[in-house]
C-alpha cells in the first residue's frame, strides 16, 4: 500500500495522478516503481474529471474541475501541485441566443511536441477547445462546436451518458500536429488532417446496437480511443459495441475484441496501448449482458491483453480478487507508463487503485478507500 | 454614484474572496458579480454560465430577499447574500 506523507523530488520519478469525485492525489512511485507516497486530496470535494501532467517539461499539471454545485473550471500547477492556479478563461462556449453551457471539461490532451503550451480539451456537453497559454485561457477550437452537421452527431444532452455526452479521446498525429482525432459518446470517431479546417467520420467497420443503422454517425459510442505511440498508423478502440483496430491509411474498424472468450465478450470503457509494441494492447471487460450492469464478469475482474493485436488475447488477474469484486472501470482509469517491462495502473469506481509492474502479469493494490475513481494518468518528472 | 454594498459569500466561494464578507460595487446584482469578479478573478463563471444564465445550485438575496434577475437593481447600504442550494444523491456519472 502507499505511504502518505512527503517526498522527494528527483527527475524521472514516476507520478499516477488519480482524479475522483471528491478531489485529486497524486502518488510518486521510487525507480522500481514498489514504493508509491501519496499526496492529497487536492481540491477535496472538487469532482477531478481529468488530470494530466505535461510530457513536454514534467512539471505542468492541469486539472479538469467542478463541483456539484459550482460552475466549471480549470486549473493549473507549475509545480507538480505544491501550489494550483485557476484558468482565467475556462472552456466556455460563445454567448449567443439558444447557446451551450459547458457542464464540465471531461478530457484534457497536451498538444504535439513541436506545439509547447498548447492544449485541447473536450467537454460535456461535446465541444471541443484549444489553449494556446499551457492552460490559463481556452477557447473554441476549429469551428466544430458551431458546424450545423457536427451538432445534430452531437444530439443534445438527453443523447450521451447520464452524466452527459462527452467529446473525449483528442488524440494528436505525433508526425504531425495537424493530424488530429477525438471522439464522443455517442457520435464516432472524428479526423482532422488540416488542423481542425475540415473534419470527417471514422466509423466504417464499428457496430452499433442491434436494431439501429451502423451508417447514422450519432448511433456509434466510441468509449476510449488511442493511438500507438510506436506506430502512429495504428489505433485501438474500446466501443460500446466491441474492440476494434484500425490500420491507417485504411478506413475500416476491425473487431478484434471477436477473439475474446465468449463468456466474457468485449465490452468494457478503457483502451491501453503499449507504449513500444504496437501489438500490444489491454481492456478490462465489463459485463454487457441484459441490462448493461457493466461490473467485472461474475464479480471476478481481470484485465485481458495482447501481443499480436487482437488475435488472441491472455486473461491477466494474477493478484486480483478471486470471486465478490463487482468492480466498474472507467475509461480514463487505466493506464499504462513507458517502463520495461511496462507499468499499468487502473482504478476503480469503489475507490481502489490496483497496479502491475509486469504488463499485467501480476497485480497489487497501491491504495483503497478513496473516492470514485473517474481517470488514472501516468506522468514521468522533468 | 455606483452604489457600494456587503456582500455575505457562501463558503465554496471563500477560496476566491478569503472572507465570509466583502464589499462591493455595482448599480446592478449583474454589474456587481462584474465588480467581485474584477476583484477575485474567476468567481463570476462559478456562479453564472457563459449565456448569461445563473447556475443551477446559486442563489442571490438582496435584503433577504431571493433575486433571480441579473438586471435587479442594487442601492447604496444594500445586503446581497450569495448561497448555495446544495444537495446531494444526483444522478451519477457513468464511464
Amino acid at each position: 500500500m502507499a505511504k502518505s506523507g512527503k517526498a522527494k523530488k528527483p527527475a524521472n520519478d514516476k507520478l499516477l495522478l488519480v482524479a475522483t469525485r471528491k478531489g485529486a492525489w497524486i502518488y510518486r512511485g521510487d525507480a522500481a516503481r514498489k514504493q508509491w507516497r501519496s499526496s492529497g486530496p487536492h481540491f477535496l470535494g472538487h469532482i477531478i474529471h481529468h488530470m494530466m501532467l505535461d510530457p513536454r517539461d514534467g512539471r505542468t499539471l492541469l486539472a479538469a474541475a467542478s463541483t456539484g454545485h459550482l460552475g466549471p473550471t480549470i486549473y493549473r500547477s507549475t509545480d507538480l501541485g505544491k501550489s494550483w492556479k485557476e484558468a482565467t478563461q475556462p472552456p466556455a462556449f460563445k454567448k449567443r441566443e439558444g447557446g451551450r453551457t459547458v457542464r464540465h471539461t471531461f478530457w484534457l490532451t497536451p498538444a504535439h511536441g513541436n506545439e509547447p503550451n498548447v492544449w485541447y480539451a473536450g467537454t460535456s456537453p461535446q465541444g471541443l477547445f484549444r489553449s494556446e497559454d499551457g492552460g490559463v485561457t481556452w477557447n473554441e477550437f476549429s469551428g466544430l462546436n458551431d458546424d450545423k452537421q457536427y451538432r445534430e452527431w452531437m444530439g443534445s444532452e438527453q443523447d450521451g451518458t447520464p452524466n452527459g455526452p462527452m467529446l473525449h479521446s483528442i488524440i494528436i498525429d505525433p508526425r504531425d500536429p495537424k493530424h488530429m482525432y477525438f471522439a464522443m459518446s455517442g457520435g464516432g470517431v472524428h479526423e482532422t488532417l488540416d488542423g481542425g479546417r475540415h473534419w470527417a467520420p471514422l466509423i466504417e467497420g464499428m457496430e452499433v446496437v442491434a436494431g439501429f443503422d451502423a451508417k447514422t454517425v450519432s448511433f456509434h459510442d466510441p468509449h476510449c480511443v488511442r493511438l500507438c505511440p510506436s506506430n502512429p498508423d495504428r489505433l485501438y478502440q474500446q466501443n460500446h459495441c466491441g474492440i476494434y483496430r484500425l490500420d491507417r491509411p485504411g478506413k475500416v474498424w476491425k473487431r478484434i475484441g471477436k477473439a475474446m472468450p465468449a463468456t466474457v465478450g468485449d465490452v468494457g470503457f478503457p483502451m491501453v496501448v503499449h507504449p513500444r509494441d504496437d501489438n500490444a494492447c489491454w481492456v478490462l471487460p465489463m459485463d454487457g449482458q441484459t441490462v448493461w450492469p457493466r461490473t467485472s464478469l461474475d464479480g471476478k475482474p481481470a484485465v485481458y491483453g495482447t501481443g499480436n493485436g487482437g488475435k488472441g488475447w491472455t486473461r491477466l488477474d494474477a493478484g486480483l480478487p478471486r470471486r465478490e469484486a463487482w468492480w466498474t472501470v472507467k475509461r480514463q482509469a487505466f493506464a499504462a507508463d513507458a517502463g520495461a517491462p511496462v507499468g499499468l495502473y487502473f482504478g476503480t469506481t469503489s475507490g481502489e487503485l490496483w497496479a502491475s509492474r509486469n504488463e499485467g502479469k501480476a497485480w497489487s493494490c497501491i491504495a483503497r478507500h478513496l473516492p470514485e475513481i473517474y481517470a488514472v494518468e501516468t506522468g514521468i518528472v522533468g | 454614484m455606483t452604489p457600494t454594498v456587503m456582500v455575505l459569500i457562501a463558503s465554496p466561494l471563500r477560496s476566491y474572496t478569503g472572507a465570509d464578507e466583502v464589499e462591493a460595487t455595482g448599480a446592478s446584482l449583474g454589474a456587481l458579480l462584474q465588480d467581485l469578479d474584477r476583484r477575485y478573478p474567476g468567481i463570476r463563471f462559478r456562479m453564472v454560465d457563459e449565456q448569461d444564465q445563473l447556475r443551477r445550485h446559486m442563489r442571490f438575496f438582496v435584503n433577504g430577499e431571493i433575486v433571480k434577475d441579473l438586471s435587479y437593481p442594487l442601492r447604496a447600504g444594500d445586503e446581497v447574500g450569495i448561497v448555495q442550494a446544495l444537495s446531494g444523491g444526483e444522478r451519477s456519472a457513468l464511464p
